[in-house]
């Protein structure tokens, strides 16, 4: 479905990309990760026909740049930093459901799901929502169509837990008929959501690899952590997981989405030492709490 | 088509809400107030009384403020979208990019004008309800003589912002050009004409191909249709184009420039690298 054959990139005589070739099927995620410089953005905006390069890009044999319309309106797109435009939601949700051939109802849906209601913000110029809602609304107007090509960087860093759970509920229902590429500085933030890892590092892909995607990309998974004594740090973490304290602080219970387990896994090992047990078991039918 | 008006709209909006916009129709909205609060349309200055008096010294100042006003604030914009990550999502909606960039260029040209223009009729307005005597046909060329400077430097200004890669490189650019038309003034010909130098049919040429000096020119003629403040120089001028000739080329060259300009810069745009 995507093809990168040779592609390569100069900036100022240095190249960014390095003769990058890659075939992406329908249904693939991708995990791209890599440090910083390592071209992952510049892949990207050679995919969205923003940058000219070497070599073929080209989605469904059609390159990008050329037939930007009919490419682009296969594509979502959701930047890592949302763009700084004044125009109100409205205007805005309005321009991308008018140029992607999709009804503004779509894009307010997706909103709402993800606790956004695009109504009452209609008026607010976008650039003055706050960090989380721009990423709700920058989401919702990717999913708010028929994109075959999901291409996102870093899209749930600013959601809180139940938006990124429903987020990823947002991404199982796509992903029979859609190719998701999820740009990421760590493995960590996107690894359960992805079937294929790719990793750059100085302009050249030095990891393709396959990953194991038992788990769905909905599931929900019931924790339970005893703690050897109340600690202020991580009372605090794990209430911003939305966890609740039992016994006096020492137990602490919630829920996180399948894919946040390898963050939440991450988060809690800061504090190991305190930890005497933990409960991770997956459940199905539950909506987050 | 369709995609193209949705972008200018889409400028219009973000123009609206912008600084520059408010600082730019409070500039010029300020003039005419400022012209009127004064008693300008009271005085008489070489016969000029009235609205013609008051729409003479606009267009001079207009004239000396809109060419770098429109500049700055295209260059500024545009090139500041690009650097601030608008391009980067913007575009990657499936937009064609003729329809993106003429529809940017028409979106702005609106927001540029209109102040310009709202201004003017202001002031038309105000003398009619004070009984104040238009001068119709001075109002009409003015604003067109404006529509040809705003079209003219926002080509430039598109030109420049497609060649920068950087806002503070394209200010600079922006301004250095501004500068160099500026030194090719009458004033400054004139002083080279003296000092015999260059020729004077290079003199006459460089300042029918300067778009200030030729809305300069334009502007004095409908006061002064003989052109006498230019000197030998109106000679040249009213011999090989007429009165009525030279008012067509100072709107009909600016335009051509303009779109020259923005041609030129919609053919970087679509080569190059977007955001």
């Amino acid at each position: 479905m995507i093809r990168f054959d040779n592609v390569t990139k100069t900036f100022k005589k240095a190249p960014v990309l390095a003769g990058v070739s890659l075939d992406i099927q329908l249904g693939e995620r991708i995990a791209l990760i890599g440090s910083n410089g390592a071209g992952k953005t510049t892949l990207i905006r050679c995919l969205l026909g923003e940058y000219t390069y070497g070599g073929e890009v080209a989605i469904d044999g059609k390159a990008p740049r050329a037939h930007r319309a009919d490419v682009l309106g296969k594509v979502g797109f959701v930047p890592q930093l949302p763009p700084p435009l004044k125009m109100p939601v409205g205007q805005l949700v309005g321009f991308a459901a008018a140029v992607c051939k999709s009804d503004p109802q779509r894009i307010h849906a997706i909103a709402q799901r993800l606790g956004l209601d695009v109504e009452s913000i209609a008026a607010r110029p976008f650039n003055r929502l706050s960090g989380g809602m721009k990423q709700k609304l920058l989401i919702a107007i990717a999913l708010g169509r028929d994109a075959q090509v999901l291409v996102m960087d870093e899209p749930a860093a600013n959601l809180d837990p139940e938006a990124r759970h429903i987020f990823f509920q947002l991404l199982a229902e796509r992903q029979e008929n859609c190719t998701m590429i999820i740009s990421s500085h760590r493995l960590d933030e996107v690894a359960a959501l992805v079937n294929r890892v790719i990793e750059m590092d100085m302009g050249k892909v030095v990891l393709d690899d396959r990953v194991a995607d038992d788990s769905g990309m909905d599931a929900l998974l019931d924790c339970h952590v005893d703690l050897r004594r109340a600690d202020p740090a991580i009372a605090k973490a794990l209430e911003g997981w939305g966890f609740v304290p039992r016994n006096e602080g020492l137990s602490w219970h919630g829920q996180v989405a399948g894919p946040d387990r390898l963050r939440f896994l991450g988060m809690v090992s800061r504090y190991v030492g305190l930890l005497t047990r933990i409960d991770m078991k997956e459940v199905t039918g539950v909506t987050l709490q | 088509m369709q995609t193209l008006w949705l972008t200018a709209k889409l400028d219009i909006v973000e123009s609206l809400r912008a600084r520059w916009f408010l600082i730019y129709s409070l500039v010029f909205g300020g003039i005419v107030a400022l012209l009127f609060a004064f008693g300008l349309t009271e005085s008489r200055v070489l016969g000029f009384i009235g609205l013609s008096r008051l729409l003479v010294t606009y267009i001079q100042l207009a004239m000396a403020i809109l060419p770098i006003f429109v500049l700055i604030t295209t260059v500024r914009s545009v090139a500041g979208d690009r650097e601030a990550g608008v391009f980067e999502y913007l575009l990657s909606l499936p937009v064609g990019l003729a329809a993106w960039f003429w529809g940017k260029f028409l979106g702005r040209y609106v927001t540029i004008f209109l102040p310009v223009f709202v201004a003017m009729l202001g002031a038309v307005l105000w003398a009619l309800l004070k009984g104040i005597e238009v001068p119709w046909g001075m109002f009409v060329y003015y604003t067109a003589l404006l529509a040809a400077m705003g079209w003219c430097f926002l080509g430039i200004g598109m030109f420049i912002s497609t060649l920068a890669r950087s806002t503070d490189v394209a200010q600079g650019t922006a301004f250095m050009v501004w500068l160099f038309m500026l030194v090719f003034l009458d004033l400054i010909l004139l002083g080279v004409l003296i000092q015999g130098q260059v020729s004077p049919e290079t003199v006459i040429g460089i300042a029918l191909a300067n778009p200030l000096q030729v809305f300069r020119t334009a502007a004095l003629a409908l006061f002064d249709p003989q052109l006498i403040v230019l000197g030998p120089s109106a000679y040249v001028i009213l011999d090989t184009f007429g009165v009525t000739g030279y008012k067509v080329y100072a709107l009909a060259y600016p335009v051509l420039l303009g779109s020259g300009a923005a041609f030129a810069g919609f053919l970087t745009f679509r080569k190059t690298d977007l955001p």
